[in-house]
């Protein structure tokens, strides 16, 4: 019995893809691409030139190459940077007109669009390739002045808040990979909350890469206005295939005063087969800056999936007395690679952060904790504390640290910790003892590893996520 | 500066007769510093520390030639009295005097070598530069079961004439099975603005002890760069402590090779930096075979405008299960504009093995202030016994009796 269950795990769960015809873009990236996407999205002058810029300065920079993992070249020319389902041409104005086949999509990834969404509770903006399938809970979300759309719905009902926030955390001549998001970006999140409101639910994204060769651009932006709270979440997953897809969303958070944001991401992209073969390059840069006094950003993030993980959720702590938080568990098996960690940049007096890394590998993977906390001499009275764990299983794996710490200010504090073990053998031995099996045992272990991160996360995600551990690591032990 | 090299460079060459194997080595060597040149922020190992940068601001421009003809006077290095001591002597990077007078003749043989038969591995474009310009290089090898009596003190002195100056030096040692050798380094020159460049390798064979102190205490405008290259067998120890505090800049970088099972290192520093001084220290423990250790900690105290960095890198290979790798860092910023950069880092493929870092900085405990305050201390004297209690613990790692009570005494460190 539970060999055949091992046997269904072993299996990409998400690794089926939908026959929907789609639109796609010519092949390619040049600046007629660029104005095709613009012109399909109706965008206004502005956007364009924006756009424009970014794929300006594309062309002077370099494709970084100081992380952990490498990858083949990308050829930036063979990628399709457009992609929608043709029935979207129209767009659905509820969710009984959508495409039945997009219906069952979602059902097989458990995402509660339908019946489920009142019984979880939760506001979903799926999107599907690259534009936003639909939003739920509009109306509950409306009463209460919360602004959660797709990003291309946001350019047009809400120009200006779109063109004030758009860019000032992530700017256009950032780096390569933000860089080309700004020139080809295609549909993402955007988020609103007006001053003085609590979001009452948790806000919801589920991505999925469909098309084969197609890049994944998203740009997601939210905005904490005074004094306000929102919890969003974001779930990925990508069905199977053999070639490397490349996914380099753009993420921006803006909390203003007394405003606090939790992000929180469970990434599951396809990691590719047990050889090493094909799964997502998941190349994505996540920035939040804590712009008001008081203000506070959160980072939860468990990543499992992906080929190669590489991303550094960071936090800009520009307001006095801001907190910027990270909290991750990432897990790699098999051939999986990951460079992940994050960056505190304390510029405002009396900031706080705290990171919590736990990274985990297995099989013939690599897991690189690289962080940077920067304490700048303005920044007084300031603390940052930073614990990053290791677990190993076997000795064809890897685990490193490669912490950056600059303190400039004497009045600060920095304190940072690394360990690197392995389950010990007392530990197996004991819960074996109490009659569990060697990966029932393991499973508990790094589940209790985990803990600390996995309480950051909203219940839903929680239990998700836990599944997620024991899954990413069947067939490691023994 | 590139006109000024090669003129230099074939001055050097012209002086001492070299044979042609010999002079293939030196312009290989040359030819890869022509190419790479002084490091700077671009390179992974020298992002906190630009050293062309730091050349261009504190000295300008350098001249590579020195003079080996003549005998530079001695007398008036100071000596350390307070410990009898075999002396090496070194002047603009020349060995003017070895004295293994407490030693047996016959244990200990000393050569001198031109130039390494060919390039084994490319480590950095310094040590190229030192290959290139250093004249000769003394090779010491202890014999077989032979303890050194006294330690070994190596003057690093310069003539008072010399400004503006690259002075490099390379000293080989081989430690061979259960030899011990205590090598005290002192940094004295008589002479400011030089970039001095140290260059030491070290063949510690089966069950043999290498100790080597390096001091840096007096105030001088010098730039240095130290390199210790430490290959380790079975069952060895090798114990490095730096008291890293008078020069400019110094950079200290220690690549140790636990290659021998039941090997150990031991990497202990301190920083204690005033005015504009800029210190790194950079280590590379390498984990190469089972059952094997490594040990760092270290201290900084920072008043001014000073600048610490501290980067250790722990490299655990996949065959070297059972390691146990364990590195801290702590540093108190006295000053607003003193700066600590750290970069703890851990690389690591083997599963069975133990490794943890830690690095904290800061300002100094108001609380523990306070309560020597109540007691009767005045804020100075509280500072003070603070310090010291905060570096003694560095200078308690240190295994020799004699040579800890030295370092104590050099630095007015009290118990």
């Amino acid at each position: 019995m539970r060999d055949k269950q091992i046997e269904d795990l072993k299996d990409y769960k998400y690794g089926f893809s939908t026959d929907i015809e789609s639109i796609k873009a010519p092949k390619g990236l040049n600046e007629d691409v660029i104005k095709f996407i613009s012109n399909i999205k109706k965008e206004p002058k502005w956007l364009l030139d924006w756009r424009l810029k970014a794929f300006e300065r594309l062309k002077v920079l370099k494709e970084p190459d100081w992380q952990k993992p490498k990858y083949p070249k990308i050829d930036y020319q063979d990628l399709y940077y457009y992609s929608a389902p043709k029935s979207f041409k129209d767009k659905p104005k509820s969710l009984d007109e959508l495409d039945p086949k997009l219906l069952e999509t979602y059902k097989k990834l458990g995402i509660p669009l339908q019946e489920q969404k009142r019984l979880n509770g939760i506001a979903v903006d799926a999107v599907f390739d690259s534009v936003s399938v639909a939003t739920t809970f509009k109306e509950t979300l409306t009463k209460q002045g919360i602004i959660f759309c797709s990003i291309s719905e946001a350019v047009q009902k809400h120009p200006e808040l779109v063109k004030k926030y758009l860019g000032t955390v992530i700017p256009l001549t950032d780096h390569f990979f933000a860089t080309l998001n700004s020139a080809v970006f295609t549909d993402g999140s955007f988020v609103y909350i007006p001053p003085g409101v609590r979001c009452p639910m948790e806000l919801s994204t589920y991505f999925r890469i469909n098309a084969s060769d197609t890049g994944q651009f998203e740009r997601t932006l939210i905005i904490a206005d005074k004094g306000s709270y929102v919890s969003y979440l974001e779930g990925c997953t990508a069905p199977m295939r053999d070639e490397n897809q490349l996914h380099a969303a753009n993420v921006e958070l803006i909390a203003l005063d007394d405003a606090e944001i939790k992000y929180s991401t469970v990434q599951n992209w396809y990691p590719g087969d047990k050889d090493g073969k094909g799964g997502i390059y998941n190349f994505v840069t996540k920035r939040g800056l804590c712009k008001g006094k008081n203000s506070k950003i959160s980072w939860t993030q468990v990543e499992t999936g992906s080929a190669i993980t590489w991303k550094y959720p960071s936090c800009i702590l520009k307001g006095d007395n801001s907190i910027g938080e990270f909290y991750s568990i990432a897990i790699t098996n098999n051939h999986q690679k990951a460079d992940t960690g994050t960056k505190m940049i304390h510029l405002g007096k009396n900031t706080k952060s705290k990171i919590i890394s736990k990274g985990i590998s297995a099989g013939f993977s690599d897991m690189t904790y690289r962080g940077l906390v920067d304490i700048s001499p303005k920044a007084t009275n300031s603390n940052n504390f930073t614990q990053c764990d290791s677990l190993l299983m076997g000795n064809k794996c890897g685990a490193h640290t490669v912490p950056y710490i600059k303190n400039k200010n004497s009045d600060s504090n920095i304190a940072h910790e690394a360990t690197t073990s392995k389950i010990s053998e007392e530990q197996l031995h004991y819960c074996q003892q109490r009659g569990l099996n060697p990966e029932e045992a393991v499973g508990l272990i790094v589940n209790g590893f985990c803990k600390e991160v996995l309480q950051q996360l909203p219940m839903e995600f929680a239990v998700e996520a836990q599944k997620l551990v024991g899954i990413s690591l069947e067939g490691s032990v023994g | 500066m590139e006109q000024q090299l090669k003129i230099d460079f074939e001055k050097n060459l012209k002086d001492l007769s070299y044979s042609d194997q010999e002079k293939k080595f030196k312009e290989t060597n040359f030819k890869e510093f022509l190419k790479q040149g002084f490091p700077n922020r671009k390179l992974e190992n020298w992002k906190f520390s630009d050293l062309s940068q730091i050349i261009k601001s504190n000295i300008g421009e350098l001249a590579f030639y020195n003079d080996h003809s003549k005998e530079n006077q001695i007398d008036k290095i100071e000596l350390i009295n307070e410990l009898e001591h075999n002396k090496l002597i070194i002047v603009d990077g020349k060995i003017e005097k070895i004295d293994f007078k407490f030693e047996d003749d016959d244990k200990i043989e000393v050569l001198v070598e031109q130039a390494e038969k060919n390039i084994t591995k490319n480590i950095n474009s310094l040590i190229n530069l030192n290959n290139a310009f250093s004249n000769k290089f003394c090779k010491i090898n202890i014999k077989k079961n032979y303890s050194l009596k006294k330690p070994l003190v190596i003057y690093h002195s310069t003539n008072k004439n010399t400004h503006f100056k690259n002075i490099n030096l390379r000293i080989d040692f081989k430690l061979e099975e259960n030899t011990c050798l205590r090598i005290i380094d002192i940094f004295k020159e008589n002479s400011e603005k030089n970039f001095i460049n140290v260059y030491y390798n070290f063949e510690l064979d089966r069950s043999s002890i290498l100790k080597n102190y390096k001091i840096d205490k007096i105030i001088n405008d010098n730039v240095k760069y130290s390199y210790n290259n430490v290959k380790q067998e079975a069952n060895s120890i090798s114990e490095t402590f730096i008291l890293s505090s008078g020069s400019k800049f110094f950079k200290n970088e220690i690549n140790c090779d636990l290659q021998g099972q039941h090997s150990s290192a031991f990497v202990n520093g301190i920083f204690d930096l005033d005015d504009e001084n800029h210190h790194e220290i950079k280590s590379n423990i390498n984990h190469l075979v089972e059952n094997t250790k490594s040990y760092q900690l270290v201290k900084s105290v920072l008043e001014k405008k000073s600048k610490a960095v501290y980067q250790g890198k722990i490299f655990v290979s996949s065959e070297a299960q059972k390691t146990d790798g364990y590195q801290l860092s702590n540093a108190i910023l006295l000053s607003e504009n003193s700066e600590f950069n750290a970069k703890p880092e851990l690389e690591i493929y083997a599963d069975d093995v133990k490794c943890s870092h830690g690095s904290s900085s800061g300002s100094l405990d108001e609380n523990s202030i306070f309560y020597l305050m109540s007691r009767g201390l005045n804020y100075k004297e509280s500072k003070k016994l603070l310090i010291n209690g905060f570096l003694l613990d560095v200078i308690e790692k240190i295994t020799d009796e004699e040579i800890k009570n030295l370092i104590k005494d050099l630095m007015g460190v009290k118990e």
